[in-house]
């Protein structure tokens, strides 16, 4: 790996082709994110008088995020946030994870047909324009002629309404089913790396199918399952598909905090406000890279 | 390797297998029986008479058309082709300069990119583009979502550039060709594959695209084909479902067609380090 790393070419030369990138790099991720810190203390807006000299407002943009009166109420930053938690416990950590390493167990070391049809299908789910499976699931779960009541029904289970009736246990489902395939990709392709020698050795003692599990994958694989935990939540916390599937409704009951953040700022073109919930939200998520990097430097260390 | 397995086993595994590929394929059933059905519902059923009337109705809107073959392909053509040409650039200098850290400001910049994303980038950054006149621009468009996308593509670039071998530059470099006349003569043929991936995983995420667009853009013949389907609605906000399921049918056509050449051509797998 030292050796890779000399250089061909002089630092000058190097630099030289890093000049585009750095320009984009600089102007649409630093910049912004610098300038959102600023923005978050005023209270800018796109038009009237706040437009041309926005004011700066100190913490009045903060207080009313977090004005515990009201922030619990529906369609306050608090409810939002708490949608958001459990949106992402029951889609990223339950739903994508849970289920990506169920299929990758169930088809550790083996190839065939049904490998691959739900390899090809799950990735499907992942890679379809995210409007195009909007409307998609919004025909599966219609009340009415929907698929899902259809199966239902025929089960004889009951047929609830469910954007209306469950509106987030929907868009649990929907981006549990978006999202699993990159779960699934990850898991497979870490079980490969473990010798298929440590499963047999264990099947030679007679060890169970959980106790493979628990005591031989599961701690091989603790350095892929943190990788994928951390950035699947960060993905998740920042999804605004769901928005497509049912814009936040009804009554707020699925307003994550990035529909939140996209209707104060862009329909209500509150950008003091938008900011200062767009500064939490990326503090939250610079503390889960923060996680994720400290935890690749200690498995670099004891690798 | 496996030396007995239970029949019991067997059946478990095809069961379970059946019921996640049932989950993934049932809600996707709709796309392909719809556009094809002339009177459309939300149900999945196998139309009586099966026509392509949908498919006529979207090439007499012009709108329709105008979204989705002139302004998707302007904004994924120009952001993939910014993207593969800087991501090229930017590995290549990367991997070929003694940096010290480079492997852990790859990193930082890609968690960067992660956390400086979605709704609560779009705040600044549409500010930013208000200010310097690229609202309801496709140049805006373009400009933004190759600022989002680069990281990532340096990133997966990184893999392909990192294999090549430094052999023939070196060669060159001693006979005394120019660092642009070595990256275009020896590095860009050999990377060939890794800008292919580059470019159509840019493509399919600009493709399918909604949050920037939306946020950026204002007239409508701007908008993008993702943007597009929110305007076909009757007065009373119902769907006109002829016109979306053809609609989406089209649409989702390029993406599935660049996922079977990239599975051909590589084997869908994961690029870039993320495998580790």
């Amino acid at each position: 790996m030292e050796e890779r790393s000399a250089g061909v070419f002089s630092g000058k030369v190097g630099a030289a082709f890093l000049i585009p990138a750095l320009f984009f790099i600089v102007v649409f991720l630093i910049f912004p994110f610098v300038w959102i810190f600023y923005l978050s203390f005023t209270n800018q807006t796109l038009t009237g008088a706040a437009a041309a000299n926005p004011q700066f407002v100190g913490l009045a943009n903060y207080a009313r995020l977090f004005d515990f009166e009201r922030w619990m109420r529906a369609g306050e930053f608090g409810s939002s946030l708490w949608i958001t938690t459990r949106f992402v416990l029951g889609s990223a950590l339950i739903g994508q994870a849970g289920l990506g390493m169920s299929v990758a167990l169930a088809f550790y070391r083996r190839r065939g047909f049904l490998r691959e049809m739900v390899y090809t299908l799950a990735v499907l789910a992942w890679i379809i324009p995210e409007v195009v499976v909007a409307f998609c699931w919004w025909a599966f779960l219609d009340w009415r002629s929907g698929t899902l009541n259809h199966i239902l029904g025929s089960l004889g289970l009951g047929q609830p309404d469910w954007l209306f009736d469950h509106p987030l246990l929907s868009i649990i489902i929907f981006n549990t089913w978006r999202g699993a395939a990159f779960s699934i990709l990850l898991f497979s392709s870490a079980l490969e790396t473990i010798p298929p020698s440590y499963i047999e050795t264990a099947d030679v003692v007679g060890a169970s199918a959980w106790q493979k599990f628990r005591d031989i994958l599961l701690p091989m694989l603790r350095g892929h399952v943190l990788t994928d935990l951390i950035l699947i939540t960060l993905w998740t916390f920042n999804v605004f598909t769901p928005f497509l599937l049912t814009g936040g409704g009804p009554v707020f009951r699925t307003q994550l905090v990035s529909i939140y953040t996209y209707r104060t700022a862009f329909k209500f073109f509150e950008f003091g406000k938008g900011s200062a919930i767009a500064v939490v939200m990326m503090l939250i998520n610079l503390a889960l890279a923060m996680g994720y990097l400290t935890m690749l430097r200690r498995r670099r260390v004891t690798a | 390797m496996r030396v007995y397995e239970s029949p019991v086993a067997r059946i478990g595994l095809t069961v379970f297998a059946l019921a996640v590929a049932g989950f993934f394929a049932l809600p996707l059933l709709w796309l392909i029986t719809a556009p094809f059905n002339p009177r459309t519902t939300l149900a999945v059923e196998l139309p009586s008479e099966p026509s392509l009337s949908n498919f006529e109705t979207v090439f007499g809107n012009s709108f329709a058309v105008r979204a989705l073959f002139v302004n998707n392909l302007i904004i994924a053509g120009g952001t993939m082709v910014l993207v593969a040409v800087i991501a090229t650039l930017t590995s290549y200098g990367l991997s070929r300069t003694r940096i010290p850290g480079r492997d852990l400001l790859i990193y930082v910049l890609i968690l960067f990119s992660s956390v400086v994303s979605g709704t609560a980038a779009m705040v600044p950054i549409f500010l930013l583009a208000y200010n310097l006149g690229l609202v309801d621009t496709l140049t805006g468009v373009i400009l933004v979502m190759t600022g989002g996308y680069l990281p990532s593509a340096i990133f997966i670039m990184r893999d392909f550039v990192d294999s090549i071998p430094r052999s023939y530059e070196e060669a060159a470099l001693v006979c005394g060709a120019s660092p642009l006349r070595i990256f275009m003569d020896i590095a860009v043929p050999l990377v060939r594959p890794g800008v292919m991936v580059v470019a159509v995983w840019t493509f399919v995420n600009a493709w399918g695209a909604f949050l920037i667009p939306v946020v950026l853009l204002r007239s409508p013949e701007n908008m993008p084909a993702s943007v597009a389907f929110y305007s076909f609605y009757t007065e009373a906000g119902t769907p006109l479902l002829t016109l979306v399921s053809a609609y989406a049918f089209l649409y989702t056509i390029p993406v599935l067609l660049l996922y079977l050449l990239v599975n051909w051509k590589f084997g869908f797998r994961f690029f870039g380090g993320i495998k580790r």
